[in-house]
């Protein structure tokens, strides 16, 4: 075969390369800057090395914050992915009900996450919240600004009223295209309903329920917004996710150092269980 | 094991049926023998999947009922109803070894281990999976995942009936003999009543005793396959089976005999037809003789298929065509004739019996 060879096509992808250069690879190289770098200001920068990384690898306030997410991202998750299978097995297969739940589901993600956190601080507050009023009018001591615990169970709730949808709809979306032929072959084949889910509707989920978890484990991993309007991470520090705690090391001391170096490991961490998680069940797809 | 009537069974996916073109199947009264093999035949969208649906209980129908062996089965589910059905693409749980999928019907039904494991085995050996028992299902060709679910259909040996919906549209062609064959074989060996849905005519000729014709929603014809070549009782019967299908001309009555644009044929017998219904002869290729005297055709082409010829010719104007003898030549100025036991009268495309 006689290929005419012209690299000129690569000029093509340069804009792109520009773009992404400027907008991703650009910022994320001073976040590296700053990780290895002291200032007392007029521009002037000392070398530091891995000291910043050491400091924040050997810093109690870190290894809390780590710990806050890691239970707050495992919590959601464990009542986010069952509860959204559950939901969409729940849903009718067609009809006009059909339509009527998917727009349902569909509402909670449309609200932006400092929306969802300012109703959510309201809806809950002790005194005039609907939420908050009812429990206490019940009998059950509930105020999310002074009890760790209160705080914690509401910050839980509103995710799981926020993002359980999203679950549901991919959930829903994979069990629609599974062929009918596979329940009428179990019907001829006397499963059960437990047989049905556990060996047609769960395999045949299981990639949509792979994008799910990496979503949403992303997501809560990285959540900022919704816990900082709803709390600001108290009472305490008892909320402080690492979203929160980097934004107050880096804004609110200026620390740039520990907050670069915080970020980067935050960065990486995100990067390793998504890649763990991902070959790990991909792994799984090849046997 | 079971006998099965079909009483005044219709069944439209419509709410509210009104004419008969609301209808998928149009009402039917039919009894399949116990331990017959039947082959529902017909063109696509004709309603063999439905009235297979309808047996095996995954579809109610609107009106008329379902019996096995003289018991109504109309309102009960598949699964209470004790038959196999085999799907036209394969339907395997992934997760399960290859054991495990055929084994899951009986364990479901709470059959004891020991005998779950014999019958396993036993289909594994009719159908070459014996190798592969231990392997995962998911991995597998769509032959090998097909042949596991015609397994599952077999596996139990107490059912009413094997329910197949063309079951070896992905098998290879090669593999289909094959597999058809250990059908016979196990149809024979555990005497299952079995109905076989397919749209290939080889298929359902060589797998059923009885060849169940449907078209455009009822059952056209059952019967035989020599039935089915012989007398065929509607034209599309004719028309479908035999490979060329039956020429179809219109003629007018005259008694006992026939007339055909300008010529004449005689008929074995007279048949009584209404004013106004369309009539017409039918004649299989395979009935018509070139011969020195009788009616002139002109001759178009003529195709060797190998074992035979046939000659694509005119007859009055209108394509006919004939089977002959691989040795046989076809003279320029052909003429021919008809063999009486070949020649089908048909009013409005049902068969007419011819009076003696």
């Amino acid at each position: 075969m006689n290929k005419t060879w012209n690299n000129k096509a690569w000029f093509m992808v340069l804009p792109v390369l520009l773009i992404v250069a400027m907008n991703a690879v650009v910022p994320l190289m001073t976040v590296v800057n700053y990780s290895v770098q002291d200032t007392f200001g007029n521009n002037v920068f000392f070398f530091e090395g891995a000291r910043w990384f050491r400091e924040v690898l050997e810093s109690e306030r870190f290894h809390n914050a780590l710990f806050r997410q890691f239970s707050y991202t495992f919590i959601i998750l464990a009542i986010e992915i069952p509860l959204g299978v559950g939901i969409a097995l729940a849903m009718p297969r067609s009809g006009v009900w059909a339509s009527v739940c998917l727009v349902l589901m569909a509402l909670p993600l449309l609200i932006p996450w400092n929306v969802v956190g300012a109703m959510w601080n309201i809806f809950a507050l002790p005194d005039i919240g609907l939420l908050g009023y009812t429990i206490n009018a019940m009998g059950i001591d509930y105020n999310f600004t002074s009890q760790p615990i209160s705080a914690w169970i509401t910050m839980v709730l509103m995710d799981v009223w926020h993002w359980t949808s999203l679950v549901v709809l991919l959930a829903y979306a994979g069990l629609r295209s599974i062929d009918d032929a596979y329940y009428q072959a179990a019907r001829i084949d006397a499963a059960s309903r437990w047989s049905v889910f556990r060996y047609i509707q769960l395999p045949k989920l299981k990639h949509v329920l792979t994008i799910a978890f990496l979503l949403r484990f992303m997501d809560s991993f990285m959540i900022y917004t919704e816990p900082f309007v709803l709390t600001g991470g108290g009472p305490g520090n008892s909320t402080t996710l690492l979203s929160i705690d980097l934004v107050k090391a880096g804004l609110g001391e200026f620390n740039l150092g520990i907050a670069a170096s915080m970020s980067i490991i935050y960065f990486l961490m995100t990067l390793l269980v998504c890649w763990l998680f991902y070959t790990l069940t991909m792994q799984g797809e090849k046997e | 094991m079971a006998r099965i009537d079909l009483s005044n069974l219709a069944h439209s996916y419509l709410p509210n049926p009104k004419s008969d073109n609301d209808y998928a199947l149009t009402r039917m009264n039919h009894t399949w023998d116990d331990g017959g093999a039947y082959a529902l035949l017909g063109p696509s969208g004709c309603g063999k999947t439905t009235l297979l649906n309808i047996i095996s209980g995954l579809l109610r129908p609107s009106e008329g009922q379902v019996l096995f062996d003289g018991k109504d089965m109309t309102d009960l589910q598949p699964q209470d109803r004790n038959i196999a059905q085999v799907f036209q693409f394969p339907v395997i749980y992934d997760t399960m070894t290859v054991y495990d999928n055929l084994a899951f019907p009986l364990r479901n039904r709470h059959v004891p281990e020991a005998e779950v494991d014999a019958r396993v085995r036993e289909i594994a050996s009719h159908l070459d999976l014996n190798d592969a028992l231990m392997t995962r299902a998911r991995g597998l060709t769509a032959d090998a995942k097909q042949t596991i679910s015609l397994g599952r259909g077999l596996v139990r040996n107490d059912v009413n009936a094997i329910l197949f919906d063309e079951p070896l549209t992905v098998i290879d062609p090669h593999m289909k003999w094959h597999l058809r064959s250990k059908l016979k074989l196990l149809h024979r060996q555990f005497e299952h009543t079995m109905v076989y849905v397919t749209h290939d005519q080889t298929e359902a000729l060589t797998f059923a005793d009885k060849v169940v014709v449907m078209y455009d929603g009822q059952i056209v014809q059952l019967g035989t396959p020599e039935e089915l070549f012989i007398k065929p009782s509607h034209t599309f019967v004719g028309y479908f089976i035999g490979s060329p299908g039956m020429n179809v001309m219109p003629i007018e009555l005259d008694g006992a005999s026939a007339k055909l644009g300008g010529q004449t044929v005689s008929l074995p017998g007279a048949a009584k037809v209404k004013a106004g219904d369309k009539v017409e002869l039918g004649v299989r290729p395979e009935f018509i003789r070139l011969d020195a005297k009788g009616m002139p055709v002109t001759v178009n082409k003529v195709e060797d298929v190998g074992r035979q010829k046939i000659v694509r010719a005119q007859l009055e104007g209108r394509n006919i065509a004939i089977v002959i003898g691989e040795d046989e030549s076809v003279p320029t100025d052909a003429k021919i004739a008809f063999d009486p036991k070949g020649i089908n009268v048909y009013a409005n495309d049902w068969r007419v019996e011819l009076g003696a």
